[in-house]
């Protein structure tokens, strides 16, 4: 009995991978495994090689594995550039139509099943998918009925016929392979998982429904990789709670319907990558010099300009953190699992209308699109807070107006939505006084922003910095950010083995940057790595600005457009610890 | 009822006395109380340029934004808000050059927005430089040898792109502007009014009395019929653009807000944003 493998389905993009994969691992879900999913796709709809991988476990998971236990290969093409994954012994489940051949010095078995004429006899070449994942699906000894169901609810809106032809295929893809095979694998017999129900989703599905649970009911926002799927989930979902999602021309609308309605009083959003973020620079501005609440959802990918628009990046950070001309409140929020996608979405709408500024939540292509297992998520947690929004503010005598503006103590001032007969008041974007008139005086220059800048002064979101912190002076602490925190936890498990001790700090709150909380660590600790996915070590880069201990902060950096694996990390840190430096990745 | 008095403020324009721009900001006052509104209703969002300080001498909300980018922040203040009367107003830099894209498609889109630019065929803000709308040959500070573009004809575009209602005027004319912006006001979806607009400081060729001289108002013309789109583009190009009064108007199409599935009478903004237990499990029932 194991208690996690890997499995994976490469084949022409279009070919059914997604599906397969879909279905497969919904069906794993039910019985209560935990799942971490890894999407490797190319740039193109049809055509171009593509791959799912989910490695499937019965304890939390969050990182992809170095190794492979099982390969579906549609094509020739996705064995020989899937192999060398294989760990030996493992397992090639391949279309016996283009007789399959496993590359030298690979030690893998080889099942080789007609998928395409078993689908073809079943009517259509189309249900290839569910013969080979019905073959797979038998070699791990799991019921098929619960794998019957989740074919039921993919194709169920097709018909009866259609689901029926389906469990066929999937039927005699299983039998066929079990012949070969003499039965399920042992090797590959996974321990039974907890049953409890988890969740099954990608990033961009938790922000999806963290926003509806944060009352978000607009969305504006112009299609780009990865954030499409938040405003596709949205225009589903929002209709039925009053609002909707408007595809606009371009992300410099997306962004400024976002800052005209959440003036007028709703909670809107728009959600974009590295180029849209560009964009949307000047408006960023505009959001925090008129103190309009706004959130923007910015999904990493590879920079800078189309870059590697399919693969993972974490190089945006000076872009989000600096971005726009001038010096406004910005807050700029990384949540670090699924979970946090979710809670962070809500957080974000929470601090935007609290603070009355602009919000980031920056994810990673791997957060934002890898579909992964969710602890429950909690209704009772869901918490709105509007700040400073009043109503039923007293008349206004003769030409004056509400001090929207007004100076405070904490320079959050008070907000009335439009439509409100004493709340008349200006908005520029141009420097103003209380009522939001342009004023050029050089005091009332100053005292705005003051203001403004130090509205964030000492605010910390939950978590600020996760802290995984064992060991009061570790041989090393690594630091990282996004979706990285698993890798890096798996690789900590060796390095512990071999003797290393570490400490792992997640950092969630990018800007304003967390100093204070972050410093007894640094302080502590013999060194420090700092691991993240661009090549100019952005995250490593604050650290040092804001904190210090340049000499003793090294950096892991990946920049080839593949998440980090546990073992890159690992070496990486051993070699830290034993040598004191590091080569990069 | 609020009379037009109600919708000034005590702000002293920055306008260069015998600018335009003093008779839109006046005919908006007083259609707004021609038509019945109170100033806490009426949202004014503006450009950036001298037409954009407009907000600022409304009594009303105002939202000055950035620069080309008045109408998608007027569109999130009505989709936020269509209890709200939503007027946008910039200069013909401001929405024919920077914000050409959004003026298309926010006409495609049809919100309910009146959107009134302030055409004075050249970039008053920042000191006289050509803008689309200047005619060709026109000398200005970025072509001193003289416009070598075509002029943009935004009336021309506006019909093609799909508007519901295409008026023009001129600053001097404030009945008729007025007349206009109210109807404006009134139609079930976006209106675009473009308004010809003298600047006296960096214009000296599109003065008063170039435009008296060369408009050609609608109402010479007993016969014309609004609702007819090929009238509409002949009579533009007829008149090579000069005309004025109502050109277009098509009251059969619904406003983007009416087609929006689910969308509500009342104000998002009023609507309870908390969801219910119910509705969060059914939500979540999907990623099981
Ligand atoms: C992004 C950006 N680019 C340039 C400017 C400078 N600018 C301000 S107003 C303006 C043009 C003004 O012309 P128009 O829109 O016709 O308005 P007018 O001043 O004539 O009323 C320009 C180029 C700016 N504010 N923002
Ligand atoms: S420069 Fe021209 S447009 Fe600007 S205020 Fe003066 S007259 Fe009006």
């Amino acid at each position: 009995m194991i208690s996690q493998l890997s499995w994976k389905i490469g084949g022409q993009q279009g070919e059914g991978v997604e599906s397969t994969d879909r279905i497969f691992s919904t069906a794993l879900n039910r019985l209560g495994y935990y799942l971490y999913g890894y999407r490797h796709f190319s740039s193109r709809i049809k055509g171009g090689h593509t791959n799912n991988k989910i490695r499937i476990s019965t304890k939390p998971i969050r990182a992809i594995s170095d190794d492979l236990d099982i390969l579906v290969a549609f094509d020739q093409e996705s064995i020989d550039l899937n192999a060398k994954e294989l760990r030996v012994g493992g397992v090639v489940v391949a279309d016996a139509k283009f007789n399959p051949t496993i590359p030298e010095g690979i030690d893998a078995r080889l099942f080789s099943v007609p998928i395409t004429a078993m689908a073809e006899e079943l009517g259509t070449s189309l249900m290839k998918n569910m013969v080979a994942s019905g073959a797979s699906w038998a070699l791990l000894g799991l019921p098929l009925e619960v794998f019957n169901k989740a074919v039921e609810e993919e194709f169920g809106r097709k018909g009866a016929a259609i689901v029926e032809k389906n469990i066929e295929a999937v039927k005699r893809g299983a039998e066929f392979v079990l012949e070969q095979a003499g039965g399920p694998l042992d090797e590959f017999k996974l321990d039974a998982a907890d049953g409890k129900q988890k969740l099954f989703m990608i990033g961009n599905e938790a922000i999806g429904l963290g926003s509806i649970a944060a009352g978000c009911r607009l969305m504006a926002a112009y299609p780009i990789t990865p954030a499409s799927e938040i405003m596709e989930y949205l225009i589903k979902k929002l209709p039925k709670f009053g609002g909707t999602v408007v595809q606009t021309e371009d992300e410099i609308a997306a962004v400024t319907m976002a800052i005209g309605a959440n003036y007028a009083g709703v909670r809107t959003m728009t959600a974009s990558a590295g180029p849209g973020l560009s964009l949307m620079m000047e408006a960023i501005g505009l959001a925090g010099m008129t103190e309009t609440p706004l959130v923007i959802v910015n999904t990493q990918r590879g920079g800078p300009s189309t870059g590697l628009p399919t693969k993972q990046e974490q190089s945006d950070l000076n872009a989000m953190v600096y971005g726009t001309h001038g010096e406004i409140p910005k807050i700029v929020i990384a949540p670090a699992s699924i979970e946090d996608c979710f809670y962070d979405t809500i957080e974000s709408f929470n601090l935007a209308e609290q603070y009355q500024v602009p919000v980031i939540l920056m994810t990673d292509l791997q957060l934002s699109l890898g579909k992964q297992s969710c602890e429950p998520l909690d209704y009772n947690k869901i918490e709105i807070k509007r700040g400073k929004l009043v109503q039923n503010v007293p008349a206004l005598e003769g030409h004056d107006l509400f001090k929207r503006y007004e100076l405070t103590e904490d320079g959050v001032s008070p907000r009335v939505l439009p439509g409100e007969k004493g709340g008349l008041h200006h908005v520029t974007g141009v420097e103003h006084d209380e009522v939001g008139r342009p004023s050029e005086n050089a005091v009332n220059r100053q005292n705005m922003m003051d203001k403004r800048l130090n509205k964030l002064n000492d605010m910390y979101i939950r978590d600020a910095i996760r802290v995984d912190a064992p060991h009061e002076t570790p041989d090393l602490l690594i630091i990282g950010m996004g979706s990285t925190g698993g890798t890096i936890d798996e690789a900590r498990t060796l390095l512990s083995l071999g003797g290393i001790s570490t400490n792992h700090i997640t950092i969630r709150q990018i800007h304003p940057f967390p100093t204070k909380l972050l410093l007894p660590y640094l302080q502590k600790a013999k060194q420090v790595i700092v691991i993240e996915n661009n090549a100019t070590a952005q995250l490593a880069s604050q650290i040092k600005m804001h904190a210090g201990f340049a000499e003793k902060i090294e950096s892991l950096l990946k920049y080839d457009g593949n998440p980090f694996l546990p073992s890159d990390v690992h070496k990486a840190c051993k070699e830290l610890s034993l040598d004191g430096n590091v080569q990069r990745v | 009822m609020a009379t037009f008095k109600e919708f000034r403020n005590n702000v002293k324009p920055n306008w260069c006395p015998g600018c335009g721009d003093f008779s839109i900001q006046a005919a908006i006052q007083r259609a707004a109380a021609n038509v019945g509104l109170e100033p806490e209703n009426l949202a004014v969002i503006s450009g950036i340029g001298c037409s954009g300080r407009i907000s600022g001498y409304i009594n009303a909300y105002g939202f000055h934004g950035i620069h080309g980018r008045v109408l998608p922040i007027a569109q999130g203040v009505k989709l936020a808000n269509r209890e709200m009367t939503v007027i946008a107003s910039g200069g013909d830099g401001d929405g024919f050059a920077i914000g050409m894209g959004h003026t298309v498609h926010a006409i495609r889109r049809n919100l309910n927005v009146t959107y009134i630019v302030m055409d004075n065929q050249i970039y008053g803000l920042t000191k006289g430089q050509t803008s689309p709308r200047s005619a060709e040959g026109f000398k200005t500070k970025s072509t001193p040898e003289g416009s070598i573009e075509s002029t943009l004809s935004p009336l021309e575009i506006a019909l093609s792109a799909g508007a519901t209602f295409v008026a023009q005027s001129f600053s001097s004319d404030l009945k008729q502007l007025t007349s206009l912006i109210e109807q404006g006001i009134k139609h079930e979806g976006f209106s675009l009014i473009n308004v010809f607009s003298p600047c006296v400081t960096f214009n000296k060729i599109n003065t008063y009395d170039w435009f008296k001289e060369n408009i050609v108002n609608l109402e010479q013309f007993p016969d014309y019929d609004p609702t007819n789109r090929v009238l509409a583009m002949n009579k533009i190009m007829e008149t090579n653009g000069m005309l004025t009064g109502l050109i277009y108007q098509n009251t059969t199409r619904k406003s983007y807000e009416d087609l929006v599935t689910g969308f509500k009478q009342e104000g998002l903004a009023k609507q309870d944003i908390m969801i219910t237990p119910d509705q969060f499990d059914k939500l979540v029932a999907e990623f099981k």
